[in-house]
């Protein structure tokens, strides 16, 4: 996993709640056995009318949503199935971070496995910043996980992360080699693990 | 101290806990299936790691597998990989497998019911969201992406940070042709797709102790619909009676000894929730969504709201945007509505009560012209049964598709899909944008509004039916 320290980019606004990872991807390319060609499919139903033409009135296929690393998307983003795909496909694209109100449970922990940055602000600031990408669609926001904050044209905000993801992100080290250290009291556990079937 | 039903099956599953770390769960059983595990086990491979326990390991084929037939030739290229993949994947880790030809194959969360994997007081993991619906046997139980599949798969447990709790009280009886499945959406309509963040719900009260098992999996199965970690129903006979004699039961001397632990497990009286909500049950009418969320859900006499009434900016937005994708109108009501597609199946709806009801409104009766309908049995078991009542040819009769065992329609992964434009009654559990196909347009309800809708070939308050 690629470590997480600080990031400077400009934005992509998806000003809808309740983004659930159906469009974040859809179930057509959860048919691969590896990560291959997510980039492609991510928001793909909103990328791309029915006959396969690009929307062009779609965020993500004008000029300025090109190179940028930061997604702004409205409340609970992420809701729905744990495919953990949609990470993946955020990825794949170019994403590093996403700002949001709130992220579904399940979404939020597939993105931190991922190097994926969940940036939780509170309901206001968010739509403080939806209202500053309207008028400046070029800013650039900056997000220091170390001081936990993000930075805006006018104005900074800290959002919270629980200590142990940040240490992960931070040094990119990821869950399974910590896991794996309790491999002994894993062990010991399941000599005393007293369900019936023991 | 007293406890929850939640805090006593978290804290008999803790391994170890570091400070400022989350804890080593353990996990009693984890269910597998074809779309969520290929990069796990390529994971494994790369590391040289084994499954740790391939005995509480379990796998089916649900996802993508076609329904006409499970037979791989009718699968496209890519799903036919990727099924072949997890035979393979089986047979290297040494998982047991529900292959395509066996009897009990299944959706994954109803075969762990139907064969007793699913027990009371167990951690139960799957890499689908669905998997709430075995917390209807007071397990803990939630979905996981693929990187914690492969945690699991090597070393037996997950790195998790303690949920809070949510009661869900329901009371009163429901009214005749009002279903579980109208409790969950009027549920998820009070609370909000995001209500049950970071929750664990509970669901508690007398409406609870009088559902069946089957109608309480329906809904624990859409607690991850209003957001929740995971729902819990605490076991009680009517669990115990379900299980009795399964094939994964305990037998025996162990029956007597797990009911006994079971009985310990219900939340202890004055024991705290972090939340809470009421909800009366006896109000309630049959329900149905308009929108794209689970939350856009009215009762069926009742009119979609206006995008005006709602609270900020982006949530009228998000609104517009569905009932523009809907193709749907503010104030508008849903009886009379047009439909070209009924799908009868599901996690949420594909068990023998599901299909039960279903041909109790279509017997005797025919699908209304133009529409289609599709009835998908959650098992290989569902579908036998199913048959050795007769159900299968109530629907054959009524002009309705009879299928195998799988996810079908409700993810349209396997071919069955909606085409552009079309509207669908399903009684799956999203109504996303595009999740029963591209373009297509779904109504949720339960099997009884749905088979209602299949008759007329637009949507009817389905109690108009019901002598």
């Amino acid at each position: 996993m690629p470590p997480f320290t600080r990031l400077t980019s400009r934005v992509v606004a998806l000003p809808v709640d309740n983004i659930d990872t159906d469009q974040i991807i859809p179930a057509q390319f959860l048919k691969i056995t590896d990560k291959s060609g997510l980039a492609e499919a991510l928001f793909y139903s909103w990328r791309y009318h029915p006959d396969g033409r690009p929307n062009e009135a779609f965020v993500l296929n004008q000029p300025q949503a090109q190179g940028a690393q930061i997604l702004l998307a409205g409340d609970n983003f992420g809701c729905g199935s744990s495919r953990e795909h949609a990470p993946w496909a955020l990825i794949a694209w170019g994403f590093r971070a996403v700002i949001s109100s709130s992220f579904a449970d399940i979404f939020r922990n597939n993105a931190l496995k991922n190097g994926l940055l969940p940036v939780k602000v509170e309901p206001a600031i968010l739509n403080t910043l939806f209202n500053l990408l309207k008028e400046q669609p070029q800013a650039e926001f900056t997000i220091d996980l170390a001081s936990q904050t993000l930075s805006y044209p006018g104005g900074q905000t800290e959002f919270p992360i629980d200590p142990f993801s940040k240490t992960c992100l931070l040094e990119g080290v990821d869950e399974l080699g910590y896991l794996l250290r309790f491999l002994p009291q894993i062990e010991a556990f399941e000599t005393s693990h007293v369900l019936w079937r023991e | 101290m007293p406890k929850t039903l939640f805090e006593k099956v978290w804290e008999s599953h803790v391994v170890a806990q570091e400070p400022g770390a989350p804890a080593v769960l353990y996990i009693d059983l984890h269910l597998v299936h074809e779309v969520t595990s290929p990069q796990a086990f390529d994971g494994l491979r790369r590391r040289g790691l084994k499954v740790r326990r391939p005995d509480r390991t379990f796998a089916t084929i649900d996802h993508s597998v076609p329904t006409i037939r499970p037979d791989l030739s009718l699968a496209d290229p890519l799903a036919a990989r990727q099924i072949r993949q997890l035979q393979q994947n089986a047979k290297e880790f040494g998982i047991q497998l529900l292959d395509l030809d066996h009897p009990q194959r299944g959706i994954v969360h109803v075969i762990g019911p139907e064969l007793g994997l699913t027990q009371p007081g167990m951690t139960i993991v799957c890499g689908d969201s669905h998997t709430s619906t075995h917390g209807a046997f007071g397990a803990l139980a939630f979905g996981i992406g693929t990187s914690e599949v492969e945690h699991v798969l090597a070393t037996q447990c997950l790195l998790q940070s303690r949920p809070k709790t949510f009661e869900v009280r329901l009371e009163g009886r429901l009214a005749k042709g009002v279903t579980a499945k109208d409790i969950i959406l009027a549920l998820i309509a009070q609370i909000g797709v995001g209500g049950g963040t970071g929750h664990v719900f509970e669901y508690r009260g007398s409406a609870i102790s009088r559902l069946s098992m089957e109608e309480r999996m329906t809904i624990c199965n859409m607690s991850i619909e209003a957001g929740a970690r995971a729902g819990m129903i605490a076991p009680d006979e009517t669990t115990f009676e379900y299980l009795y004699g399964r094939p994964f039961a305990p037998q025996g001397k162990a029956w007597e000894k797990a009911v006994a632990w079971w009985r310990t497990l219900p939340t202890d009286e004055g024991a705290h929730f972090d939340r809470s909500v009421m909800l009366d049950v006896s109000r309630l009418e049959p329900m149905i969504t308009y929108g794209t969320t689970p939350a856009m859900a009215i009762p069926i006499s009742g009119r979609i709201p206006a995008p005006e009434t709602a609270a900020d900016s982006t949530q009228r937005a998000t609104l517009e945007k569905a009932l523009q994708y809907m193709q749907l109108q503010p104030g508008q009501s849903l009886l009379g509505q047009k439909v070209n597609v009924v799908f009868i199946g599901s996690c949420t709806n594909g068990r023998l009560s599901d299909l039960r009801q279903a041909a109790m409104v279509l017997k005797g009766r025919k699908v209304a012209p133009g529409v289609r309908m599709i009835v998908t049995p959650g098992s290989e078991g569902v579908r036998r049964q199913a048959e050795a009542e007769g159900l299968d040819r109530i629907f054959k009769e009524a002009g309705a598709e009879w299928r195998h065992a799988g996810c079908s329609m409700c993810i349209a992964m396997n071919g069955d899909q909606l085409q552009p434009g079309e509207y669908a009654v399903s009684t799956t559990n999203r109504n996303f944008e595009g999740r029963q196909g591209k373009g297509g347009r779904t109504f949720l309800a339960s099997p009884l509004t749905a088979a209602a809708a299949a008759l007329h070939g637009f949507i009817v308050d389905p109690r108009t039916l019901l002598s």
